[in-house]
């Protein structure tokens, strides 16, 4: 057997604000933005909880039902685009909570949404070349969105980590493809506080090209059709695009429904597609299939094709009854904590 | 005029968002387009008008003529092209300039083109431009961008007429469905008037589905005297009359806020010169860059009385089977409106009608109107042209 995922483990924080409290406070039209985004909530941060700590708890969690401990673990790489630190590694903290270090290889990761998918790759080559057996991919963001801007009815917290591995794989990966271009479709420059973005240039130049480019191509070399998998799982900047682009290549919504977080959680940025995964790998049994294709703006796709194997059961977290454990908060206390406002 | 003129070739590309091309690219494939639909070559071409609202403010561009002679392989050849600009009036002015020139005697091969590259701007600062066709002093500087100057008048015909919100609507889902056989038109999907109704506001009463989109795109003619029209094509489509007028650039100047009087003044003069009357009109493309606008237009081409072009829309007089088709590309709704090639597109899509090979085509019409106006109505260019079998 290949090389695959051995374990996973996902995190969101319980904090949620509606998208009618949101633009209650702009003066928007709820009803339009819901219609238009299709998310209904998203998750915060509280007061304490960065990409670091989220990190560390979607670590931990991957790890409670394996074998494999810290020591096992050759290498961390955790994507993000809201690392708390700009130059000291989000990863040895992580690394060093769940006691992995300090022989080990470990990096942090940025590119925009799709870090996440690209530590996977990343691990998955040490693996299959022999330099580690085990190592460790997480994406996390608590993501920022400008009071105001459109991205504040998306922007919101949450990570996944996921073991992969040459022993004890639950969900193998066949094959992986990247798509990747040079497209400022969506930007922080160092030093300033909210990404800018392209409007609707986010769009169709942008997540569709880029999604739509991977996803053929892995179905391409692995001469399958959407009708081989029983699941399909997308980078899901808000509810709308995921479905837009699984649709447009063939996938229903039987498909990519189980996937799908978005309307309930937000954007969770480099979160947001592994945490979908996690969703599905909770559901999924074995011997079945999943298409999975993350995206980060700036801009690329990675693709994996993954097969569900013996001894899933065993690593279900249960993350959709976890996201029911919620506490609405207001436009206040999540500005709060998010650091929009601050006491002196 | 001194002597007659002819279109005898048209092109456009589709509009849209063209993230992938630019401003050069698109007048580049119109215009190829429209010379090889005339069957003329480059070193045939003695002059060019290219209408262009703000390249300056939407792409950091300027001198855009030079740069579409050079770009279409004109520069070795001391072309003179002329960039013509009356905000989204420009790409009518550009199609009457060629005509002019023509009739004149001064040119015998003419392209007229029209070009907008929206799409490389953000919405505020794309607001920002277009505002500049209002008074920036008199109108935008205290808040009244275009959409707010059309919602005031569209409140003003409400007021006064009796013009309601579901007659605005009908606009747009009639301009939706003639779009839905049109291959170039930006949205050629359908919509109910209670889709338009719940869209969000923009400047009330009008609402986001009131409003043209912003749009890339280009289209070019090619004109030439009539005399010489068959020589290039069997079917050439013949100016009778191309006329234009000037208001007062801010709507509180206007005699009426209700009718714009640059379009039923350069109406007028252009069926006087063509020798029509408005019941002679077959069908019109008219600027609906906002509903209210084709109401006005409706009225101010004298397809319907003033006050009552809600509700010919609404009756289905203004629909392709209808007693006067107006917009049967779709308008500027549907088909998207890139400022100034929707002038020139409109005369493009006047042309295919009457050679009988639009998409969604208009039984035997044979004489049709233009109607292309600068912002909110400073300026207005109507042309009348035919299929030269009531001639």
């Amino acid at each position: 057997m290949g090389a695959g995922i051995v374990s996973y483990g996902g995190y969101v924080p319980r904090y949620r604000i509606r998208t009618e409290e949101i633009a209650r406070v702009w003066g928007d039209d709820a009803d339009a933005v819901e219609g238009g985004l299709r998310v209904g909530s998203k998750s915060v941060p509280d007061e304490d909880e960065d990409t670091a700590t989220i990190s560390v708890e979607a670590a931990r969690r991957a790890l409670d039902r394996t074998s494999v401990d810290g020591d096992g673990i050759g290498a961390i790489y955790v994507g993000s685009e809201s690392h708390p630190y700009a130059v000291k590694p989000t990863a040895t903290i992580v690394g060093a909570a769940v006691g992995a270090t300090p022989l080990m290889t470990a990096a942090d990761m940025e590119f925009a949404c799709k870090a996440g998918t690209a530590g996977i790759q990343a691990v998955l080559g040490l693996v299959e070349s022999g330099r580690i057996d085990n190592g460790m991919a997480i994406g996390a963001d608590v993501s920022q969105g400008a009071p105001g801007d459109a991205l504040e009815y998306s922007a919101a917290a949450g990570g996944a980590a996921f073991v992969v591995g040459d022993q004890n794989v639950v969900a193998e990966i066949e094959d992986t493809v990247s798509y990747t271009s040079d497209t400022p479709d969506f930007w922080r420059r160092e030093g300033e506080r909210y990404p800018q973005h392209g409007e609707r240039f986010t769009g169709k130049p942008a997540y569709f090209k880029h999604t739509e480019g991977a996803s053929n191509e892995l179905l391409d070399r692995l001469d399958a059709s959407p009708d081989d998998y029983d699941h399909a799982v997308f980078h899901q900047p808000n509810g709308k695009f995921p479905a837009r682009v699984a649709e447009s290549l063939g996938f229903d919504e039987e498909q990519y429904a189980t996937g799908l977080l978005a309307p309930d959680i937000g954007n969770t940025y480099s979160g947001a597609s592994l945490l979908g995964l996690v969703a599905v790998l909770d559901e999924a049994e074995a011997g079945e299939r999943i298409f999975f294709v993350s995206f980060g703006s700036g801009a690329g796709s990675d693709a994996f094709s993954l097969t569900v194997r013996d001894g899933i059961e065993e690593k279900r977290t249960g993350l959709r009854e976890t996201l029911e454990d919620v506490e609405y908060v207001d436009y206040a206390q999540y500005a709060k904590h998010k650091g929009k406002i601050k006491d002196e | 005029m001194q002597r007659n003129v002819a279109v005898v070739g048209v092109g456009q590309t589709a509009f849209g968002e063209h993230w992938e091309r630019s401003f050069r690219d698109l007048f580049v494939t119109a215009g190829v387009r429209a010379l090889e639909d005339a069957g003329v070559g480059g070193d045939e071409i003695d002059a060019m008008y290219g209408g262009n609202m703000s390249a300056g403010q939407f792409i950091r561009q300027e001198h855009v003529a030079a740069l579409i002679a050079d770009y279409a392989g004109l520069a070795t050849e001391g072309v003179p092209a002329t960039r013509v600009e009356a905000a989204d009036a420009s790409g009518g002015l550009a199609f009457r300039q060629a005509v002019l020139d023509v009739a004149s005697g001064a040119s015998d091969v003419v392209v007229a083109s029209g070009v907008e590259k929206m799409t490389d701007l953000g919405s505020d600062e794309t607001n920002d431009a277009l505002a500049g066709s209002a008074d920036r002093e008199w109108e935008v500087f205290g808040g009244g961008n275009v959409a707010a100057l059309y919602a005031l008048m569209a409140r003003a015909h409400m007021n006064r007429y009796g013009t309601t919100r579901r007659e605005l609507s009908q606009v747009a889902v009639k301009n939706h469905r003639h779009a839905s056989g049109n291959e170039y038109a930006q949205y050629t999907n359908e919509v109910s008037a209670e889709v338009v109704e719940s869209t969000p506001y923009v400047a009330e009463p009008l609402r986001a589905f009131d409003c043209s989109p912003a749009s890339d795109g280009a289209a070019a003619v090619v004109v030439v005297p009539a005399e010489d029209a068959t020589a290039y094509v069997d079917d050439p489509v013949y100016v009778e009359a191309t006329e234009q007028a000037s208001d007062s650039l801010t709507v509180h100047d206007r005699r009426d806020i209700t009718a714009l009087d640059a379009t039923s003044e350069a109406a007028e003069r252009a069926y006087a010169e063509a020798n029509f009357s408005p019941g002679d009109i077959d069908f019109a493309e008219v600027h609906d860059s906002y509903t209210i606008g084709e109401v006005l237009a409706v009225e101010d081409l004298g397809f319907a009385e003033k006050g009552e072009g809600g509700g010919f829309i609404d009756e289905g007089r203004a629909s392709v089977g209808g007693e006067t088709p107006v917009n049967p590309s779709g308008g500027l709704k549907a088909c998207g409106h890139p400022l100034g090639a929707t002038g020139v597109r409109q005369v493009v899509d006047a042309t295919r009608q009457l050679r009988g090979d639009a998409g969604t085509q208009v039984e035997d019409g044979s004489v049709a109107v233009t109607q292309n106006v600068g912002g909110t109505g400073g300026t207005a260019v109507v042309n009348v042209l035919s299929d030269g079998g009531s001639v």
